[in-house]
């Protein structure tokens, strides 16, 4: 998968928590912003639409367009923007709607 | 009440407004959803490389002084707090960690700042399109760069400066596709002289005129029928300007200028005016920032798009006033202490009609060909909201009771501007005629257990809630 972002060099060498997206190991800068996170790490969508299964992808990175909405430690409908990556977070995309019981359609 | 100020946003308006009141004694609480101070434009900038602040400018690392005075303040500053609902007896209910708590005060400041104008163009939805200001606050705090070939398209000073900052980051920057019309230079003419009485801005851009023109980026002028390709990812972007141009592109940075976001003022159902210099609405206030509800105050970009130095001023200003309003400050020192923000506020004004009018969006993006997704939640075109107009919907909220045009996760955040320019368009009338979407609480979404958290704090005054519509 091409990434959608790269990392740039920062003065310091930086600090790593390691967590999962999709049940993959991910290792992540310390304090990274989680859409951001998934944006470096190849998926290209982070959730599918539950009007037409169409992916999208975060356009606004400020809490406002709510594309990035994924499931972080089984809450679902969290955005992915306004978290910041945690050792041992486990994160999963929203592939459709939400269900009221369970908040897992998988 | 549990404070004696209450100021939502971590912004510079409202920074400098809670620096400014707790210093003169009062009890303030700053609430904010970003994790550190700084807004979107000071975004991380207590914590950025030196070399990511070169690369944003000196602007950016201007905000260094305003945040060291913050982190002195007498605030109680609570930040990755976010404020679900604001009723008219300013109870304040946050959402932190998951649980829900109510804060209480006779002042409210509002200082959410803006948002972006909402880009609709066949294709937006496609992974791979962002804002342009999605790129910059991506440099703030990742820091990182879009991969591959990066095409910036729309009109504003940001987005020419989003493309600087990505070509000093050492991106691929390809082109730059402007869709300012024509006409906008010789309106903006009129208001230069103005302009030049303050003229930073304006070396400042001709500075990034000259970058621009030194790199090897194509660029377009009044470019129209945007028009992005791809199947499940960007693949390129096509225009008219001049002739049909596609430019291959891995992402599609879009950029239309910023707008106040009124999601809170809405909420609180404030008196809004549509202002056609800005295209976009305006909570109404007066000079020192007090709203068309007593106690409810607005300062920086959420009340007009001022910048981020007019904003502290305005925030000062407020904090000064609402000092004033709640006793400690008698009017004359009021008077005293405000003059030098009086005039911080008039220089950073008098570029802004310029730059409104050199930058003024071209009219087909708030009213958008048909097939043209308009509400990216709910997957409604602008086709649709138009034959919503044909069958009789005055207005936002009819369309949406009708169409779900704006009832997705984003509560018309995304939509709400371009939705009512279709309908005052169809029905051959004004955005302020057509008015816009009734915005109501949460505004954030909660999850049950967090509001049943709530339980252990009753609301004060639960009674004085009361909306008329």
């Amino acid at each position: 998968m091409n990434s959608m972002f790269r990392p740039l060099l920062s003065d310091q060498p930086p600090l790593f928590v390691y967590m999962t997206i999709e049940g993959r190991p991910i290792r992540a800068r310390s304090g990274e912003n989680l859409a951001l996170t998934l944006l470096q790490a190849g998926f290209s969508h982070t959730r599918l639409t539950p009007v037409s299964a169409s992916p999208r992808a975060p356009l606004c990175l400020m809490g406002a367009c709510f594309e990035c909405l994924v499931e972080v430690d089984g809450r679902p409908n969290t955005q992915a923007c306004m978290l910041e990556v945690r050792e041992g977070m486990s994160v999963r995309l929203q592939n459709g709607a939400r269900r009221a019981e369970s908040g897992d359609d998988a | 009440m549990t404070h004696d100020l209450i100021v939502i946003g971590g912004g510079p308006a409202g920074m400098a407004a809670a620096v400014a009141a707790g210093a003169l004694g009062l009890n303030v609480a700053l609430l904010d959803e970003q994790h550190r101070p700084g807004g979107q434009i000071y975004r991380n900038v207590g914590i950025a490389d030196s070399s990511v602040k070169t690369l944003l400018g000196a602007d950016y690392a201007a905000g260094a002084s305003l945040l060291a005075q913050f982190a002195r303040a007498r605030v109680d500053y609570r930040p990755g707090t976010q404020v679900w609902d604001v009723d008219p007896a300013r109870n304040v209910t946050v959402l932190c960690d998951n649980r829900a708590e109510c804060l209480s005060a006779p002042h409210l400041l509002i200082a959410t700042g803006a948002l972006e104008r909402p880009s609709p163009v066949p294709g937006w939805t496609l992974p791979g399109v962002m804002n342009a200001g999605a790129a910059q606050i991506a440099l703030k705090s990742g820091p990182c760069v879009p991969e591959g070939k990066i095409v910036l398209a729309g009109t504003g000073p940001l987005l020419l400066l989003v493309a600087c900052q990505l070509l000093a980051a050492g991106a691929d920057v390809t082109a730059l596709v402007e869709t300012a019309p024509r006409g906008n230079g010789i309106s903006a003419l009129r208001r230069l002289p103005r302009a030049l009485t303050a003229p930073a801005p304006l070396i400042e851009g001709v500075r990034m005129l000259a970058k621009l023109r030194m790199s090897r980026v194509r660029w377009y002028r009044h470019a129209t029928n945007l028009k992005v390709e791809g199947d499940t990812r960007v693949s390129a972007l096509c225009f008219d300007a001049g002739g049909a141009h596609r430019e291959a592109a891995d992402m599609v940075l879009l950029h239309h200028g910023v707008v106040p976001n009124t999601q809170l003022t809405r909420l609180l159902r404030l008196e809004h005016r549509w202002d056609d210099a800005q295209v976009a609405w305006r909570p109404v206030r007066d000079e020192w920032g007090a709203s068309s509800r007593p106690g409810v105050w607005i300062a920086g970009d959420g009340a007009g798009i001022d910048g981020a130095r007019a904003a502290q001023a305005s925030g000062t200003l407020a904090a000064l006033a609402i000092a004033h309003a709640g006793g400690p400050l008698g009017e004359a020192e009021r008077d005293r202490q405000s003059k030098p923000w009086w005039r911080i506020l008039a220089r950073e004004r008098a570029v802004r009609p310029y730059l409104e009018a050199l930058f003024r969006p071209p009219k087909w993006i708030g009213v958008p060909t048909d097939e043209t997704m308009v509400c990216r939640c709910e997957e409604v075109t602008a086709g649709e909201i138009r034959e919503m107009a044909r069958m009789g919907c005055a207005g936002p909220n009819q369309a949406k009771f009708f169409s779900r045009c704006g009832m997705g996760p984003c509560q018309g955040r995304l939509c709400g501007l371009t939705v009512t320019q279709i309908l005052a368009d169809a029905h051959h009338t004004s955005p302020q005629t057509v008015g816009a979407y009734h915005i109501r609480a949460p505004i954030k979404p909660v999850a049950l257990h967090a509001l049943a958290s709530l339980c252990a704090t009753p609301l004060e005054h639960a009674s004085d809630r009361e909306f008329s519509e």
